[in-house]
């Protein structure tokens, strides 16, 4: 496994470097919000993104996509991490195209160049009451006529009121709490018996609760086969779950070079701050935190990209160790601002909002500890 | 197939061929490792065997040149090679402070005759080196050593203490940071000598340390003579020479090999299950932390390895490496003197193989002041990565 990264990599990393710091820097984030920006996001934005090949970067080329891999993604969602970057990068390029790469050949004909031209935002509707837990899914599809009725509620939908289809996870056997029994449907949001509560989240982000009432699809609405939407899901958390982890290094960087340059300035009792042992000390430490961090994304998507087996599980593990890093990045950089800190002038509170919502986003760390120790048998 | 597999497939196949059963056997102890020099007795044929069969190779030291008892490899062949004895288990033929310290400063800041002297009889196991840094005064703050070396013309006269010298009482030769100038900084006037642990005047004491073990030496120097032959560097600058096999040094610690077994088969084999998990559910979770903290690291060592150029030191990241990987190794022995409970407090049984955890875990605590306490190494990053004010 090579940790370093190629040509190719170095490339596009650069290329999200500048992009993102001129086209969607952390100002963007505060107009949006301060706006109230009805759709979350700029799309005048994606669609440059999709014309840099960010939108299709794991769609295959046969489907109009650039499909350089997972750890290309994670550099991109790195640069995104480091701006809080709003676009439905997450929800559509990682999210639902690696879970449409396992559709049938209409699904992918139908819906993956259109993710990679960034004329379709797509959102997973997967998690439920208060925190990530796929296995208990308890939204459920019955057979109906040729197709399937849905019930249920789903929240933390990214993009969810702003997606033209969703993907719907729903139990179609077994009980809560088992693996097998989940199936994936493509949902249209306007179908009748959709209701969709935009939510706005502490890190002014987009996300919303959607209710399914009686929510009729059609037999070839089903994503993979029936009752093996956890086959699916698997890829699907894998991938979302190391470019999280991404996103939350850069935004975690971000956070730790805007506080060491803060107490560079910053001047009390006649002294520099930064000069000051008890802050050393503890910029220090998040450094080396933050070190071992990168190495943890790198080698999960890494792992991700060369098909690893145990792929799925470094990707779970990166998001614990990031959601623990980033947070601790954002925690001592408000402390160590001090009182400008908790200022909404300052960027290091909006750093310490999204962190907060990203460590959540598909498992935080206690939820992956768990796991790794279940799937360790201990 | 490219040069780095033949170079993979001849390794192998010399390997299966050569490396004796005995020696494919985990070493149970540091009693079991090979230390050469002029008095070390051999636990095994087996254990001479491979130490001379991995001489005649070259591969106690195959990165360093051949005309120094090395193989001449690449960084990338010597990665192959580790892997190879890896598979098989095969133990590291000889440990030594010369292979893993004072040989990469020889091969940097030594003359020619130097490396020729000192660097063969390394390679080949024959002298075994020890380390005269720190001292009663001189800690953490190093450079204000006081062991005075006077210049007499062709030599020294050296009279000081030094002290944590690693194994002084065994040692062959000793590496000693001597101050020969007084009147500056106190990092300018610091030489980088070497000499005879058999000369006159030189006498090691082993200090007990909290595990009963004694791996550790004070060092008294007393007219102890010094020809000037065996400066390394130039008179006075041995700071560089000290800061750069420090750098060496820190790599080495914070590499160490820790336990091989997974935290967590050691915590359920003390504690044992309770449906299926971990029966202390607070320690359970410690337990994961710890060893996705560990994947992570592991990582962070083959990418820092992989990022600084062939052969090339690492810099002030090996300061993080050694700070993340000992306090990291400290806390995984806290956790398994927490799964061992009361049987990991028996110090004297033969069920707890006498006091093995418990000595272990005193050991480790150890890692994190030697080769520059863990708040130097924070001080290290603060001031060459951070390049904070006043650092």
């Amino acid at each position: 496994m090579a940790l370093v990264l190629n040509d190719d990599e170095v490339m596009m990393r650069d290329m999200a470097q500048g992009f993102f710091a001129e086209k969607a820097p952390v100002k963007a984030l505060r107009d949006l919000r301060d706006n109230r920006d009805e759709t979350g996001f700029d799309r005048g934005l994606w669609s440059e993104m999709a014309a840099q090949g960010f939108a299709g970067i794991v769609v295959p080329e046969e489907h109009g996509g650039v499909d350089m891999g997972y750890l290309a993604a994670g550099l991109v969602a790195e640069q995104m991490g480091r701006n809080l970057t709003a676009s439905p990068f997450f929800s559509t390029s990682i999210l639902a195209a690696t879970a449409l790469k396992h559709g049938s050949d209409d699904q992918k004909a139908a819906w993956l160049p259109k993710i990679a031209s960034g004329e379709a935002v797509i959102a997973l509707a997967l998690d439920e009451g208060v925190k990530h837990n796929p296995r208990c899914t308890s939204t459920t599809a019955e057979p109906s006529g040729n197709g399937f009725k849905l019930n249920g509620s789903k929240a933390m939908v990214v993009d969810g009121h702003v997606a033209d289809v969703m993907i719907v996870a729903a139990r179609t056997s077994g009980e809560e709490g088992d693996a097998d029994g989940l199936s994936l449907f493509l949902v249209d949001p306007k179908s009748t018996g959709v209701s969709t509560e935009r939510t706005i989240m502490v890190d002014s982000r987009n996300a919303a609760r959607i209710d399914l009432d009686n929510v009729e699809v059609s037999g070839d609405a089903l994503l993979g086969t029936l009752d093996g939407g956890m086959d699916v899901l698997n890829g699907v958390l894998a991938a979302g779950r190391g470019i999280a982890a991404a996103e939350l290094l850069g935004a975690g960087a971000q956070a730790f070079e805007d506080t060491v340059a803060y107490i560079k300035e910053r001047q009390q009792f006649g002294e520099i701050i930064g000069s000051f042992q008890a802050l050393q000390h503890r910029s220090s430490h998040l450094y080396s935190e933050m070190e071992i961090a990168r190495s943890a994304v790198i080698g999960a998507l890494t792992a991700l990209d060369e098909a690893d087996e145990n792929a799925a599980q470094y990707c779970a593990m990166a998001k614990a160790k990031l959601g623990s890093v980033a947070k601790l990045a954002s925690q001592e950089g408000v402390q160590m601002h001090g009182g400008v800190g908790m200022t909404d002038e300052y960027d290091i509170g909006l750093f310490m909002k999204r962190i907060r919502v990203l460590q959540e986003l598909m498992g935080d760390a206690h939820y992956h500890m768990n796991e790794y120790a279940e799937a360790n048998a201990y | 197939m490219n040069d780095l597999d033949t170079f993979r497939m001849d390794a192998r196949t010399w390997l299966e061929a050569n490396c004796p059963a005995e020696m494919r056997v985990s070493m149970k102890d540091d009693k079991d490792a090979c230390w050469g020099g002029r008095n070390f007795v051999f636990q095994s044929d087996a254990q001479k065997v491979w130490l001379e069969r991995m001489v005649a190779q070259g591969w106690t030291v195959p990165t360093w040149p051949k005309e120094y008892g090395g193989a001449g490899l690449s960084r990338k062949e010597e990665i192959v090679l580790l892997q190879e004895m890896k598979r098989i288990n095969a133990r590291n033929p000889l440990s030594s402070f010369g292979i893993w310290m004072l040989g990469p400063a020889l091969l940097k800041f030594g003359t020619d005759a130097q490396k020729a002297e000192h660097l063969p009889p390394i390679a080949r196991g024959e002298i075994r080196w020890c380390q005269g840094y720190s001292e009663p005064g001189a800690g953490s703050d190093l450079a204000s050593l006081k062991t005075k070396a006077e210049d007499k013309g062709d030599h020294y006269i050296v009279n000081g203490q030094k002290v944590w010298t690693s194994y002084a009482d065994q040692a062959d030769w000793i590496f000693c940071l001597v101050r020969t100038d007084n009147t500056g900084k106190k990092h300018h006037g610091i030489s980088f000598v070497l000499f005879d642990m058999a000369s006159e005047g030189v006498e090691a004491r082993p200090i007990k340390l909290i595990s009963g073990r004694s791996p550790f030496c004070e060092t008294f120097l007393s007219d102890v003579k010094v020809l000037k032959k065996n400066l390394v560097g130039e008179e006075h600058k041995g700071w560089s020479i000290a800061k750069y096999l420090l750098t060496h040094e820190r790599e080495m610690i914070g590499n160490q090999e820790g336990v091989t077994r997974p935290l967590h088969e050691i915590a359920a084999a003390s504690l044992g299950l309770q449906d299926g998990k971990l029966a202390d559910p607070m320690l359970r979770a410690k337990v994961a932390e710890a060893e996705i903290d560990e994947w992570a690291f592991n990582l962070t060592m083959k990418r820092k390895l992989a990022e600084a150029k062939a052969g090339a030191s690492l810099g002030a990241d090996s300061s993080m490496l050694k700070y993340y990987g000992t306090e990291l190794n400290k806390r995984k022995f806290e956790l398994m003197m927490d799964a061992g409970g009361h049987e990991g407090l028996e110090w004297e049984s033969e069920r707890s193989n006498d006091g093995k955890l418990a000595r272990s875990w005193l050991r480790t605590k150890g890692n994190s002041i030697e080769g520059g306490t863990s708040e130097v190494q924070l001080n290290i990053i603060s001031k060459h990565i951070l390049q904070l004010p006043g650092a």
